[in-house]
């Protein structure tokens, strides 16, 4: 689950991380008090969306010329004239795909005097199966790019759980992020801090790009990407109410009802599969034979008829399905569930593109007969590729 | 022979009395005997579990330690829901039960993390967590796969995915060839056991002679587990493998279901993994229903 920056901020800050006063607004109205309780004299206009890029992104709506997502105003009509280009116009950048994401809130936040950008990220490093810091002098930059040219400067740091981060994990990080005096004096407070609001909230990424010397010499957190592990939302109701629906697809946010992991793609067959793996490769043997999945789809491994239901149900509300493709190989699932579940979602949302159904598994010869038996025209096949090909064949005869 | 269990093994079942524990214990006693020896469960020690398909009864202990004690067992798998798979798995731990299976999906990451550390001190196997479990066939099931789709036989499986392992199950099945055991280490980003020390122990068994290594996105296992096969190579040991990585048109920074299958920050996308397995000599199957015809290949040479 992610959150927006402004929400990561309040919450990084109630551990004790140091940021910028800011105010968050869903309305031009609310921007003119926003902007003098801060008191300027410089503003930071940001947009809030779950996507990185904003301040190099395009909105749709205005001239190519026109400013990005992450604006600076000198002045409270510059700051009013800005939330009015911004707030209800559709942000493009490279993370959010060419629809973009309408920008609902914005953020108004305190301008700092910035001296040096830093890059600071913790995650969960799956070599070691521990959290680590990721640390590298060159912050404000697309942490891909540096990666990917100059690896040297990026370090990387595993944090033992036993200990949590020690004075000396503090000081290497400072040392990588070349720190010294007060902001090394900031650094060796900030990391544990970050360290334990990691933990505590079970996020999966917190991504801090950049960290900022000021010209004072403190740091302060300027831009903030947290998400959190969803496995883990169970013992933190407060956080689960910062999800914002309004980010998410409304097919993936029915399916998540039932438990089911979706996502909406763009092509033209609906799959249905059990496990992640075979779901994945569902939708690669689709495109193998030619034709593009229009979902994944993860029934999981306790669906019941209801579930297998509701997921038919929302594959074909995609009016870009063409044909649906049910995998199913059973092993906690038994195949009679499964027939069942797809007939009474026939029989209730009818069908209006081709069928195809592979069964394999617990209650295989059960599943099949039922099908066999439902008199509804539905395409049995005997294994995966045998589905894949009469799927794609049955859309492109359509 | 096999690896990690076989006809010796003898299972304690911790979240036996839940519906899920039930019926999957039900299911590995009716799967050519497997020595399911007992249950634990914190307030109902003391207590019979019986089965419902034939009115087997298992001993219920209010700990890991006693029934481990009691029963002899050297194995133990978890059936307990995610906010208390780690717990489960840190009793084990401190049981010191050799080979633990965590068969629950969803356990926080976090947790795992806490975990990991424990195993790394102690003499404990963990496989899992949200994995379908091993199986020896005709000696031991131990989790949720389907035994009817095994047959004894030659070919070592090792997977991230529950469902594709069933499908490489089936097709070297079907191919004739049938399994030494079949591993399925889990789709989670933290997990107990990776792709390498399966791998190791498929070589070093006598009785396999292929191996099917089925991937996903997400992290750097794959291309850790490919150089350890070439790294062994060098050295003279290698069989016949066939692999297969699912997700080739994954869209990156979407988690594909599983919490450890995201491409992110442009690694551990389908193609790298492919090239790396292929590099290291292992056949690689670009559709999932071709993995067993890819290793028939393989082994003609």
């Amino acid at each position: 689950m992610n959150i927006h920056e402004y929400q990561a901020k309040k919450l990084l800050a109630s551990f004790g991380a140091p940021i910028a006063k800011g105010i968050p607004i869903f309305s031009s109205e609310e921007a003119k008090a926003a902007a003098e309780e801060l008191g300027g004299p410089l503003w930071v206009v940001k947009s809030q969306i779950h996507a990185g890029g904003r301040g190099k992104g395009k909105f749709k709506e205005l001239p190519e010329d026109a400013k990005g997502g992450v604006r600076l105003a000198f002045s409270m009509d510059e700051m009013q004239a800005h939330v009015d280009e911004m707030l209800g116009n559709t942000l493009v950048t490279k993370q959010t795909g060419p629809a973009g994401k309408q920008v609902n809130q914005l953020y108004i936040e305190d301008g700092a005097d910035i001296e040096r950008e830093l890059y600071l990220s913790i995650l969960v490093d799956r070599t070691t199966g521990r959290v680590a810091f990721v640390a590298s002098t060159e912050g404000g930059m697309d942490i891909e790019a540096v990666a990917e040219e100059t690896p040297d400067k990026i370090h990387t740091l595993p944090i033992d759980p036993d200990t949590g981060v020690t004075a000396d994990d503090a000081a290497k990080i400072c040392a990588s992020l070349e720190l010294d005096g007060v902001a090394k004096d900031d650094g060796m407070n900030l990391f544990p801090i970050l360290y334990k609001a990691f933990v505590e909230t079970d996020m999966a990424l917190l991504e801090i790009n950049p960290l900022i010397v000021m010209k004072d010499g403190r740091l302060r957190v300027l831009d903030a990407k947290v998400s959190f592990d969803n496995n883990a939302m169970f013992r933190h109701p407060d956080i689960a109410e910062l999800r914002d629906l309004t980010e998410e697809d409304e097919k993936e946010i029915e399916a998540s009802k039932y438990d089911l992991a979706y996502i909406a793609l763009d092509g033209t067959i609906g799959c249905m599969v059990n496990g992640a793996g075979l779901a994945m490769s569902t939708m690669d043997i689709i495109k193998l034979y030619g034709e593009e999945p229009a979902n994944f789809l993860d029934v999981g491994g306790g669906a019941n008829a209801e579930k297998v239901t509701a997921a038919f149900k929302i594959i074909t509300a995609d009016p870009s399905v063409k044909g649906i493709l049910v995998n199913i190989f059973g092993g906690i699932m038994r195949c009679d569930v499964i027939a069942e579940g797809v007939l009474t979602a026939v029989k209730e949302v009818g069908l209006q593109v081709p069928l195809v159904v592979r069964l394999e598994g617990t209650k295989v010869a059960e599943g099949k007969k039922l099908i066999a038996e439902s008199g509804l025209n539905v395409i049995a096949a005997d294994d995966l590729d045998d589905a894949a090909q009469k799927i794609v064949a049955a859309v492109k005869g359509a | 022979m096999s690896i990690l269990i076989n006809k010796d093994t003898k299972v304690l079942v911790q979240g036996l009395t839940g519906k899920t524990g039930t019926f999957h214990t039900e299911q590995a006693l009716a799967y050519f005997g497997t020595q399911m020896v007992g249950g634990t469960h914190p307030k109902k020690g003391g207590e019979k579990w019986t089965s419902g398909l034939d009115g087997t009864e298992l001993p219920i202990f209010t700990t890991v330690a006693e029934g481990k004690e009691r029963t002899g067992a050297n194995a133990s798998v978890i059936y307990v829901p995610p906010a208390g798979a780690a717990a489960a798995i840190l009793e084990a731990i401190e049981a010191e039960v050799e080979l633990i299976v965590c068969i629950t999906e969803g356990v926080p990451v976090m947790d795992m993390v806490k975990v990991k550390r424990a195993l790394e001190k102690s003499n404990s196997r963990l496989i899992g967590p949200n994995c379908p479990g091993v199986l020896t066939p005709e000696e031991c099931k131990i989790g949720i796969m389907p035994g009817n789709i095994f047959q004894k036989g030659s070919v070592g499986i090792v997977s991230r995915s529950g469902t594709l392992t069933y499908e490489a199950v089936f097709q070297t099945t079907n191919a004739g060839l049938g399994q030494t055991t079949a591993v399925g280490i889990g789709g989670d980003p933290v997990k107990g056991t990776e792709f390498i020390d399966m791998l190791e122990m498929f070589l070093a068994d006598d009785e396999t002679k292929s191996i099917v290594m089925i991937g996903e996105i997400g992290g750097s296992a794959e291309e850790e587990a490919a150089q350890f096969i070439m790294d062994e190579a060098k050295k003279g040991r290698s069989k016949p493998m066939a692999g297969f990585i699912a997700g080739l048109t994954a869209p990156p920074g979407r988690t594909m279901g599983h919490a450890g299958a995201v491409i992110s920050g442009g690694k551990g996308g389908a193609e790298d993994k492919i090239a790396a397995m292929e590099a290291a000599g292992i056949n690689m199957s670009r559709s999932p229903a071709k993995i067993g015809e890819t290793l028939l290949k393989a082994l003609k040479g």
